[in-house]
């Protein structure tokens, strides 16, 4: 080994605590990076080996009742590679030991031969009988969450009679990768399944034989998806047609879609704000290291070293920083990733997960880090090669410290010199000190965006269900209902108060922007399911024209006053031309409201209900089960005390994992950053505090030298911290928002503290180990030597 | 200059016979078994007060270490320090906090100044902190550097800075004033000049001075001189005709 990387070994051994701080700092860069786009690649690979496995649909369509004979024309559509029609149906379902009732959707599959599109995965056993009324196949969440094994039996109500089914067989289905049911805001396994039934047995159950309400179908490479979509839109037209969509407003695919960009997010944001805070970091070091070694350097120079060979030496000191974390980071990255594999296991259901480790991703993310690590060292490493041997062995000049600008500046009169050491020695840097500051402040920015979304998360709950959406039940119909229904429902038992509901799928176009919505139809007295307005207040449904969610709002570039154009789905497509009278917010969807006489008159089908919402006695939530389950014209009924509790733990559980990881995060940036400055700070400044000490002051009072500029840099960086918090929050809350939700964004007074608070004690820990080191301080050595 | 009306009979006025350390089998070993280093070998001397000792010797002889135990930034091996009742070797690292706070004024050979302060700011630093100090504009008067008050250490020369660290060590008005090789950086001119200002504290203030120096010419500014050899005192030499310093020449 040469006598010059000998040095750097022992260099690295003596200094090993810093060396280690900054590489647990470039580890977690590193990390974040393979985990977010390890993950994001992982994801989307099994997503499109699964979807081109399976066959997964293009373009999707539904109507009221289409003949068979119609797919040989949706076939010949230019641009269309494969059509499958089927029977789609919402039922409720009938399971022993489960009280509140289950929906599911009843799928039928083609006899005698394999889909053409939206093939099956089969996990287990086989797939139903042609003909065989009483087989069916369910998903496997499904199966999974009731424990369902081969040849299990559960009841459907189909077509108002109740069925026994018996499971032959466990799948998987592209369509439903994210399973969640209709009004559901997060997947609920056991009350939300998908069943799969031979296509004679449902289309006899349902008398649908010969005819189709689903279709899906592929497409040829490089096929005008929107000229397929007007096409199937001008087919089935007269058969009801409710408007064919693509692969974006497919529920499960968006899902997966909004997933997908919240890693991509993710990689954007976290790993360049720790190669940001490394390339910092080693700055610091090296440069004192710099400062320290010039007299060897100028020896190293004197006897004969290129200055090549001697940047080289700390250069290479950079690099080995930089492996290390390499190293740490990709091994936390895996084991991240794996994790994070195993949480998309819980919640999307794919037959295989394919996790990629590319070997580009690594060398990449080892690249972006010795880049930012060379890019930290950039400074010192000039100023090594530039300096010349005979400079070197002279000792530097005495800090200087100026009268003009620095007491100008800082003319504090009434604090204790040492204050005044404090506060000076920190101007006097001030690059540096604001560089600690920013890096500090980003731990504090980090947690506040990992806690946030707790606030965020107790907002939306209080909005929804305790401000917007109060019932305690939501009962759809299969099909409208003529208003007489209200009465019946309100029959049920213990139901304390029932109020009607519409809903209509239609296009709402403006500006050249279609967006299909669901337009609900609500009464004038209101007052479980509620319409809000902007601030959160009650507003009842408008007199005239239509109310619109701010998302919606923003999609279609309207304002209150613009009119839009509404192309109802459904009710021979019916057109009109609506002012837009105010706008809603609305955290769910893309929502839009009309009063409900003025949906009926849109519809000109008459007063018709889509469903009900009710609030119920608790006492007698069992018998109204009963009788729902009895009632064949309820297709769903949605439970809010349910939806809301596993919508808590669904998000929070993912929320708490997410969490633990970012404090884990910010907590070590906090200690590289302070650990680190505190030592730069400790070795430069030894002197100052033998002489304090000899002077007679005690190691307490030295310490609090010492620590007056970590105080000041500690307290500045939060309100910096909160502000670059609520800057990342904001990105997170833009990069959440879809088609499908909106995450508000509230950030609680206790988040700001809470992330403070864990990085003042970060901070605080890193201070007491340099605190160690003032107590043990040589203060004849530290006083008898040049500097 | 600063030392006008100096007169040598004057100092040694200010000498009494009262003891102001009394020092006895004072032993300093560093490190142990082979390495073990005997930097103090059981040394015995009496320091009185008001009195200007200079300390002379080789390198390693044991000055320094003698000085920071006296001082009490070090502790002893073995023997005793008596400043005046109080026995340094029975002190814990607060209560030596506390003497140096109180007692001691150091000077050091590369002045040790806190650079971020300006000179005013450097002697504030102490008297802040002590019980009875001067005002700091007296104390840096006392050096002759009222004028240069508020520069910082980076704008004065080495002299100057010299000055500072001895206004800073005096202004808590210590019983004594320990420099190790005050001169030791500086150039014969301006060690003259510095030495005069370690003189006219030690007249006027009556502080017991130690001056540990490499350079003998500066012995004859003393009361007496203490030669150290090996850890030793191999002599103490009183001084019949003392010098001023602005008449030592080197």
């Amino acid at each position: 080994m040469l006598a010059l990387d000998r040095k750097l070994v022992r260099d690295m051994g003596r200094l090993w605590a810093q060396v280690l701080a900054v590489a647990m700092v470039m580890a977690c860069g590193v990390a974040t990076l393979v985990l977010a786009i390890g993950a994001s690649r992982s994801l989307d690979l099994t997503r499109d080996a699964f979807y081109d496995r399976y066959r997964f649909g293009s373009v999707f369509a539904q109507a009221t009742r289409a003949p068979d004979m119609l797919e040989m024309r949706l076939s010949s559509i230019s641009g269309v590679s494969a059509v499958e029609t089927r029977i789609v149906r919402g039922v409720l379902l009938d399971i022993a030991g489960m009280v509140e009732p289950a929906s599911a959707f009843a799928i039928s599959i083609p006899d005698h031969r394999e889909a053409r599109v939206n093939r099956l995965y089969l996990r287990k056993g086989r797939l139903p009988e042609p003909g065989v009324m009483q087989e069916v196949a369910v998903v496997e969440t499904f199966a999974a969450a009731h424990r369902f094994e081969l040849g299990d039996k559960f009841s459907a109500i189909l077509n108002g009679r109740k069925i026994g089914l018996s499971i032959t067989g466990i799948v998987l289905s592209p369509e439903y990768v994210y399973a969640i049911g209709p009004g559901d805001m997060v997947p609920d396994q056991k009350r939300f399944g998908v069943f799969f039934m031979s296509e004679d047995a449902l289309g006899g159950i349902f008398d649908m034989r010969g005819s189709f309400n689903d279709l899906s179908l592929t497409t040829t490479r490089g096929a005008n998806i929107s000229q397929i979509i007007e096409a199937v839109d001008d087919l089935l037209k007269p058969y009801g047609g409710t408007g064919a969509f693509d692969r974006e407003d497919q529920i499960s695919n968006a899902f997966l879609d909004a997933e997908l960009d919240q890693l991509w997010a993710m990689a954007a944001v976290i790993p360049p704000i720790f190669l940001f805070v490394s390339a910092f970091l080693v700055n610091m070091i090296l440069s004192r290291l710099v400062a320290l070694e010039r007299e060897q350097i100028g020896l190293l120079k004197a006897v004969g070293y290129s200055d090549f060979a001697v940047g080289l030496h700390y250069a290479k000191m950079v690099v080995i920083i930089s492996v290390v974390g390499i190293l740490i980071g990709s091994i936390a990255g895996y084991w991240l990733g794996a994790g994070l594999t195993r949480l998309y296991a819980d919640f999307f259901s794919f037959p295989f997960l394919l996790f990629e480790h590319s070997v580009d991703l690594y060398l990449l993310a080892s690249f972006v880090t010795v880049l930012a690590g060379l890019f930290g060292a950039i400074r010192s490493i000039r100023s090594v090669v530039s300096l010349p041997p005979a400079v070197a062995m002279r000792p530097p000049a005495p800090e200087n410290y100026r009268e003009s600008t620095l007491r100008r500046l800082f003319n504090l009169s009434g604090i204790s010199q040492r204050t005044r050491m404090g506060i000076r020695h920190m101007v006097q840097k001030p690059l540096r000190s604001l560089m600690t500051t920013v890096g500090t402040s980003m731990s504090v920015a980090l947690l506040v965006t990992a806690l946030f979304s707790f606030d965020s998360i107790d907002y939306m709950i209080d909005i929804i269900f305790f401000q917007s959406d109060r019932q305690d039940a939501t009962l759809t119909f299969t099909d409208d209902l003529p208003r007489s229904a209200l009465t019946s429902v309100a029959a049920f038992p213990g139901i304390l108060s029932a109020q009607p509901f519409r809903s209509v799928l239609a296009i709402l176009s403006r500006n050249q922007e279609d967006v299909r919505a669901l337009i609900s139809g609500v009464p004038d007295d209101a007052s479980l399911s509620r319409i809000l307005d902007v601030h959160m207040q009650p507003m009842p449904p408008p007199s005239h024209g239509l109310v619109i969610s701010e998302r919606l709002a923003g999609k279609l570039r309207v304002r209150p006053g613009d009119v839009v154009e509404i192309e109802l789905t459904e009710y021979n497509r019916r057109r009109a031309e609506v002012v837009v009278s105010a706008l809603a917010e609305s955290f769910v969807g893309l929502r839009a409201y009309m009063a409900m006489d003025a949906l009926d008159r849109l519809t000109r089908q008459g007063n018709r209900l889509s469903g009900v919402n009710v609030s119920v006695d608790p006492d007698a939530m069992e018998d109204l089960y009963r009788s729902i389950k009895e009632t064949p014209a309820i297709a769903s009924i949605a439970l809010q005390n349910l939806s809301r509790s596993k919508f808590r733990e669904t998000i929070e559980q993912n929320i708490i994992t997410m969490t633990s990881v970012y404090v884990a995060l910010a907590v070590i940036i906090t200690f590289g950053v302070i650990y680190n400055a505190s030592r730069i700070q400790f070795s430069e400044r030894a002197r100052e505090l033998a002489s304090l000490r000899v002077m007679g002051f005690t190691r307490r009072e030295v310490v609090l030298v010492l620590l007056i500029e970590v105080a000041v840099i500690v307290v500045l960086s939060q309100p910096l911290g909160w502000f670059l918090g609520w800057g990342f929050a904001k990105l997170v809350v833009a990069g959440f928002e879809s088609d499908l939700f909106k995450v508000p964004l509230i950030i609680k007074p206790s988040t700001y503290a809470i992330s403070s608070l864990v990085v003042i004690l970060a901070a605080s820990v890193s201070a007491i180990l340099v605190w160690r080191r003032v107590a043990r301080l040589d203060m004849v050595r530290a006083l008898k030597t040049k500097e | 200059m600063q030392n006008q009306g100096f007169r040598v009979k004057q100092i040694a006025m200010s000498r009494s016979q009262k003891k102001i350390f009394a020092i006895r089998e004072l032993t300093k070993i560093y490190g142990s078994g082979e390495t073990e280093v005997r930097a103090l070998d059981g040394v015995d001397v009496d320091i009185f007060e008001g009195e200007m000792l200079v300390l002379l010797g080789p390198s390693g002889s044991g000055k320094s270490t003698f000085l920071n135990i006296v001082g009490g930034i070090d502790q002893a091996s073995s023997g005793h320090v008596k400043f005046r009742q109080l026995n340094l070797a029975d002190l814990g690292q607060r209560q030596l906090t506390r003497y140096r706070r109180e007692n001691v004024g150091f000077v050091f050979q590369f002045y040790n100044l806190i650079p971020s302060l300006s000179a005013l700011e450097n002697v504030a630093l102490v008297t802040e902190v002590a019980k009875n100090p001067m005002k700091p504009m007296d104390a840096l008067e006392m050096v002759s550097l009222t004028d240069r008050a508020h520069h910082f250490p980076a704008e004065l020369s080495g002299g100057e800075q010299q000055r500072v660290a001895i206004a800073r060590a005096i202004a808590k008005r210590p019983d004594v004033l320990l420099c190790d090789e005050p001169t030791g950086a500086l150039d014969s001119a301006t060690g003259i000049i510095v030495l005069s200002a370690i003189s006219r504290i030690n007249e006027e203030l009556g502080t017991t001075t130690a001056i540990i120096t490499h350079n003998a010419s500066i012995r004859r500014i003393a009361n007496r001189v203490v030669y150290f050899h090996d850890g030793r005192i191999a002599e103490i030499v009183e001084n019949a005709d003392r010098l001023r310093p602005e008449d030592v020449s080197w």
